[in-house]
């Protein structure tokens, strides 16, 4: 449209038409704006375009979006408070929106319990695995074995690595961030026993100055494969990129950041979860109010293997995720001792994808270089 | 004319004279938001939206419906507050940007306040939570006061600092000595307790923090404006060296206003904790005391206006979804608005005195 609208009859008109379009919309409270398709709200906490987490997320309501009877509506950078009870409400009452998607993990307890308790007719999907049996029916939690991925990623990326250390920028020290580390030094040293992981926690989920001079600090000690577990692997992947080294992904896929140095990476697999739970609500089916799984049940996968994998590495990481696949295969088994030398998994003793005794994981297993406090 | 004038004319024209005052100081922020939509609806024309919808849109957002205004002004209740952080100082010249950091010390003391007190009758939990949160919140920025009057340190710098440090402290004891062991993956302090949480004004969804922010934003007025307390810190806000000249006790003016500031961001803080989260973590860093600079300079720092613009950017907030819903616009959208009526008031501050319809012109 043309500036030359905006003329001051135009403007006065307008004025009056806001005011117009205000009293009808004030008489008419609740009133959907998309009838006849089931209203779908995606709640992300940081942008959808981060290269992480919420683009993750996004391209899961991408996928979505397709499914014909469907209307998404999305809204970006809100934060873990009250606006996103706002937010969420806002979607009900505005857009009319039945079922909701709050990705944020900090959206759960309180805000998602609250308006779920509220709202029993509206649909609650919140991405960590934190339902349990007393919270809202109509609320549930999905969430994926993402540590699988990054066994696979850790293979590569042990096969690869020349100077047999491998560098991990992580936010904070909780057992999701421990699992995923403990996890890809795992899969190193399947390649190289000897292998070691330095890790630097940044200490949020989001900050790109630390985790640059992080990337920077890790590639002067002459770390040459560097991974990342931080809302934005972007600025990890390009420090890598640009100091020649190699780097594996995470949240989804980063090749065309760096198209040489990506290795491989560990991705969610919302897009193929999100129109699966679609077409299950709208068909009436119930959807599982504790919803998780790993590389079998497809909600995470691996990126395609960048040029620099060799054929080793190819061969090896196919492999482990033809037995994880096959189901049954434990990434965590005894005899297994932390980086203080204290014995954390018994001889004999294995903890498959679903043990509990895996979501309170405190250490950090030999090879790692770090600490957890 | 000097003879004309009588007792009640003068009267007359004072009166008049501060009606038109008055008027001044609503005509030119209101022509600065309108220079400022005019602005934003260019902006969105270049991306293809029709400025018209948008508006409309963000009216409905807003303002529209019951839901819309109680969203707007549960976003507005706690930018009144950590506005007057930045507000009451200013009366004294000082440009304060940490009430960030008062909110996060705030909230800090207030969940440690309850957590001391199992058991306690909620009313005595909730009152020792709001002396607890606006004592911390008060001494932070005192601190930065502290340091000007005495150190000559800059305040604008070192209230800012102070934010990162009370955000690194926060992070500490949430993720070590006052974390809850169940708090796996998001490290929190333990709750509070629901008996302990404030509610919601009756028939409303709208937390009492709004509430506390009028009744604060009020009494603020009343101090700086009804008061020789007040006066004198405008005084010295005017002159420093006059007002020391004159004998007025400088030192203790700064330290008031900079704890009264800072007591108005923790008790936001303590809203925060009692009426939104129910425990500490690092979600209670969300900028709310960051906005609240922006609401102080739009309201040029009177207490007063501090509450009509919280609700202003408090509607911006929550229309700022639907816009991104209604019409694909990205969020950076808001900011963008926000960063135009503020860029607009600041430069509307050289109209002041230069509208001759607004001009003294009686006794």
């Amino acid at each position: 449209m043309a500036f030359t609208r905006i003329s001051r009859r135009h403007l006065l008109q307008g004025t009056a038409a806001i005011g117009a379009a205000g009293a009808i919309a004030g008489l008419l409270p609740g009133r959907p704006a998309f009838a006849g398709d089931v209203v779908v709200g995606f709640i992300y906490v940081g942008s959808r375009d981060d290269y992480g987490y919420n683009q993750a997320h996004a391209q899961g309501a991408a996928a979505l979006k397709k499914v014909p009877g469907v209307k998404v509506v999305e809204e970006e950078n809100v934060p873990e408070t009250d606006a996103v009870e706002k937010t969420m409400e806002s979607m009900i009452n505005l857009d009319g929106a039945t079922l909701l998607f709050p990705t944020s993990f900090g959206y759960y307890n309180p805000h998602v319990l609250k308006i779920a308790a509220k709202d029993p007719k509206v649909r609650f999907e919140h991405c960590g695995g934190l339902w349990t049996e007393k919270d809202p029916k109509n609320a549930a939690s999905y969430f994926g074995y993402i540590d699988e991925a990054q066994y696979v990623a850790g293979i590569v990326a042990g096969h690869t690595s020349k100077t047999g250390k491998l560098g991990f920028v992580a936010a904070k020290p909780i057992p999701q961030v421990l699992r995923n580390i403990n996890a890809y030094t795992l899969g190193a040293q399947t390649a190289n026993p000897k292998i070691t992981t330095q890790v630097i926690f940044t200490g949020d989920w989001s900050m790109p100055v630390k985790e640059a001079e992080a990337a920077n600090s890790l590639i002067d000690q002459g770390v040459d494969v560097i991974t990342c577990h931080v809302d934005g692997p972007k600025t990890v992947v390009e420090t890598a990129a640009r100091r020649g080294i190699m780097v594996t992904g995470y949240h989804c896929d980063q090749s065309v950041l760096a198209p040489k140095a990506y290795l491989t990476g560990a991705e969610w697999n919302w897009e193929g979860l999100y129109p699966k739970f679609g077409k299950m609500f709208m068909a009436g089916e119930p959807i599982p109010n504790f919803y998780r799984g790993g590389l079998k049940e497809g909600l995470v996968k691996v990126s395609a293997y960048g040029p620099a994998v060799g054929e080793a590495a190819r061969k090896a990481a196919d492999d482990a995720k033809a037995k994880l696949m096959a189901g049954g295969f434990a990434i965590f088994k005894g005899p297994m001792t932390d980086n203080k030398g204290k014995m954390v998994i018994a001889s004999g003793q294995a903890h498959g994808q679903t043990d509990p005794v895996l979501e309170r994981m405190d250490y950090l297993v030999e090879g790692v270089v770090g600490s957890t406090s | 004319m000097a003879i004309a004038i009588g007792d009640k004319l003068a009267g007359r024209a004072a009166l008049g004279d501060r009606l038109r005052q008055a008027a001044e100081g609503v005509v030119i922020p209101t022509l600065a938001l309108i220079a400022a939509m005019i602005l934003f609806g260019i902006f969105v024309a270049v991306s293809r939206v029709d400025p018209l919808e948008l508006y409309a849109v963000m009216y409905r957002g807003a303002f529209g419906t019951w839901f819309s205004w109680q969203n707007t002004l549960t976003r507005a209740a706690p930018l009144i507050l950590t506005a007057l952080c930045t507000a009451l100082p200013a009366q004294l010249g000082m440009v304060i940007i940490g009430g960030e950091g008062a909110l996060v010390m705030g909230g800090l003391a207030a969940t440690a306040a309850a957590l001391a007190l199992p058991g306690a009758p909620p009313l005595a939990v909730q009152l020792a939570m709001a002396l607890a949160g606006m004592t911390a919140g008060g001494l932070w920025i005192a601190l930065a006061g502290g340091l000007r009057h005495y150190r000559g340190v800059n305040e604008t710098i070192s209230s800012l600092l102070l934010v990162y440090i009370a955000i690194a402290l926060l992070n500490h004891l949430v993720e070590g000595p006052m974390r809850d062991p169940a708090s796996l993956n998001k490290p929190s302090t333990r709750a509070i307790g629901a008996a302990n949480m404030i509610g919601s004004i009756p028939g409303t969804d709208i937390h009492w923090g709004l509430v506390f922010g009028i009744i604060a934003a009020v009494l603020a007025y009343f101090l700086v404006y009804r008061t020789t307390f007040g006066f004198a810190a405008r005084i010295a806000g005017g002159n420093m060296r006059a007002a020391k000249v004159v004998g007025l006790a400088v030192g203790r003016l700064v330290l008031a206003m900079c704890f009264l500031g800072g007591a108005a961001a923790g008790l936001a803080g303590m809203i925060e904790i009692a009426a939104v989260h129910g425990r500490a973590n690092g979600n209670l860093a969300a900028g709310l005391g960051t906005t609240g600079i922006l609401v102080a300079f739009l309201a040029r720092h009177n207490p007063l206006a501090v509450i009509p613009v919280a609700v202003l950017l408090g509607g911006i907030g929550a229309s700022g979804g639907l816009i991104q819903r209604r019409l694909g616009l990205p969020d950076a959208s808001v900011m963008v608005l926000q960063g135009i009526i503020f860029l607009m008031v600041l430069a509307s501050d050289a109209l002041y005195g230069r509208i001759r319809f607004f001009a003294p012109r009686g006794g």
